[in-house]
């Protein structure tokens, strides 16, 4: 549905996006997960045709966002950053209008609406002006908006920017409901929002793509390694010395000292009985174990890995 | 079809914000004062005090119509959701052009009170009224074509308001004697054809000639075009 071949964009001297290369299938829900900055919009921008690429190329729907403009804009539903709406203009009077410049019929435009209204839960604020909207209302305005024309793409940047947390949650379920039907690319800086929706998540990094997977896939990447807390009393040199020792163990980082309770953070190598082991090697050097913990490390922690990771080059 | 539906948004939404009314309300009062300040002492039944102060009261008038039609947009954002709907640049800048436009229609239409006063009280020569309002027509759709300019190279509604009466003011009064006595003759035709005011004045004599309307075609136009250039700009940057 969605092919992007190396594309490129940079801003005077900043480069957005460098070489980024993509494939969204029909029907699938593609998350783009980064910190601000990491080119998210930018790609998005490309996609929805309001900024062209500086090099590479792209097509929505098997037309190029270059030369078919017109063509694949027909086909994306756009909920841009920040969801810009006229404030001063009734929410009826918005969507008729957004209708008329999707050139929908005008004898099919008030079912357009009304379809709209109700898909995003508009009903009871159909009499109001935009200005009057809370936050996540707008929010679903903005969605309305770009569902209007029924396409079969819909990009939403940042959707859930903003809104409290019950709005998220309602927010969340109502673009997994349109994920069904149709290919949606969504971008967000959120973790548990990407995983709590999508099908695939593109991890982007200053511009580049720093990884890619399932959610599930990007939480079994990081279970691949795991954390083990310890903390015990006894020298801290030789107990460093030790535990590097063990075949398993990747990294010894000392945490905290309390009374000569020593805290350590170990990362070590998908071990089933690492913790064991950990408490075998204390039994034996005569440490006294005053604590052995393992954390699971959540996706939060992969973003951080990924994002943060040097770029190669 | 879209130009159409954006040109009714458009038109619509200067009537929902109080400037229109304000810029209308101060419009009608300063011609009108200015016009029978003066009009029972001349006992003359003709508009042209009227018509003469028009260049003038435009280049407030026009600015002060078109400063937000593009900065808005672009301060609020809105301009991204407009230009990512399937509307060409060139469209999207003709519906905000014939809105505007509208609007300064319905505006001189209220001014038809003057030529009513004029004729139930003296009998007047209709050539220069008709021309007079044509004319007032064409040389605004010049002044908006130069609002609508400078307020898409801004955010800052402030700024395209002042840069409209600068371009707008600066195109006036090259083709005004005072400026062309102190040019050097080479430039003297080609500054008085781009005069904005001397064809105003000439198709308010009553004689419409095709040059003086091509004249204010062009003007809009250009202006126009820069507009969509300056749209488009955002491709190339």
């Amino acid at each position: 549905m969605i092919d992007v071949t190396s594309i490129s964009k940079s801003y005077g001297s900043t480069r957005a996006v460098r070489d980024i290369s993509f494939h969204v299938a029909k029907g699938e829900v593609l998350g783009f997960l980064g910190p601000n900055g990491a080119g998210k919009s930018t790609t998005i921008r490309i996609l929805t045709c309001f900024i062209p690429s500086d090099s590479g190329s792209a097509s929505v729907a098997g037309f190029d966002v270059n030369s078919a403009a017109i063509e694949v804009r027909r086909r994306i539903g756009y909920l841009p950053e920040n969801n810009p709406l006229y404030m001063e203009m009734g929410v009826l009077e918005y969507l008729r209008f957004v209708a008329g410049m999707r050139a929908i019929a005008p004898q099919q435009r008030s079912q357009s609406v009304r379809r709209v209204v109700e898909l995003c839960g508009l009903g009871p604020m159909a009499a109001k002006t935009i200005g009057e909207l809370s936050k996540g209302f707008r929010q679903r305005l903005g969605l309305a908006q770009a569902l209007i024309h029924d396409p079969p793409i819909l990009v939403l940047d940042e959707p859930t920017i903003g809104l409290d947390p019950h709005q998220i949650i309602g927010m969340r379920s109502l673009i997994r409901d349109i994920g069904r039907e149709k290919t949606v690319i969504l971008s967000s800086h959120i973790l548990p929002e990407v995983s709590a929706t999508c099908d695939r998540v593109l991890i982007m990094s200053k511009g580049r793509i720093a990884g890619t997977g399932t959610p599930a896939e990007l939480a079994a990447m990081a279970r691949s390694g795991q954390e083990l807390l310890v903390s015990i009393r006894a020298d801290r040199e030789s107990v460093e010395a030790a535990l590097r020792d063990l075949p398993f163990m990747t990294s010894v980082t000392h945490l905290a000292e309390t009374g000569g309770l020593h805290r350590y953070s170990l990362r070590c190598e998908s071990c089933e009985d690492a913790g064991e082991r950990i408490f075998r090697a204390a039994v034996d050097n005569g440490w006294s174990l005053a604590e052995l913990q393992r954390t699971a490390i959540n996706l939060e922690e992969v973003f951080l890995d990924l994002t943060t990771r040097e770029a190669p080059r | 079809m879209t130009t159409l539906t954006m040109f009714r948004r458009e038109l619509s939404s200067y009537f929902s914000s109080p400037v229109a009314y304000i810029v209308i309300l101060a419009f009608l009062g300063v011609t009108h004062w200015l016009f029978f300040r003066t009009f029972f002492l001349i006992s003359q039944s003709s508009l042209r005090p009227f018509f003469a102060l028009l260049p003038w009261i435009f280049l407030f008038l026009a600015p002060a119509l078109t400063m937000r039609a593009w900065a808005e947009e672009k301060k609020l954002g809105t301009l991204e959701v407009l230009m990512t709907f399937p509307v060409r640049e060139r469209d999207a800048v003709l519906a905000k052009f014939l809105a505007a436009f509208a609007f300064l229609a319905i505006t001189l239409c209220l001014t038809l009170s003057l030529p009513l006063t004029v004729l139930i009280v003296g009998s007047p020569d209709p050539g220069p009224i008709w021309g007079g309002y044509l004319g007032a027509c064409l040389m605004g759709g010049a002044y908006l074509a130069i609002g609508l300019f400078a307020s898409s190279l801004t955010e800052n509604q402030i700024v395209a308001f002042i840069l409209a009466i600068v371009l707008c003011f600066a195109l006036l009064v090259i083709g005004e004697d005072v400026v062309l006595f102190s040019m050097p003759a080479a430039l003297v035709p080609a500054c008085s054809w781009l005069g904005l005011g001397a064809h105003f004045e000439s198709i308010g004599r009553g004689v419409v000639d095709s040059r003086d309307i091509l004249y204010y075609l062009t003007v809009t136009g250009f202006f126009l075009f820069l507009n969509q250039l300056a749209l488009e700009s955002r491709k190339w940057r």
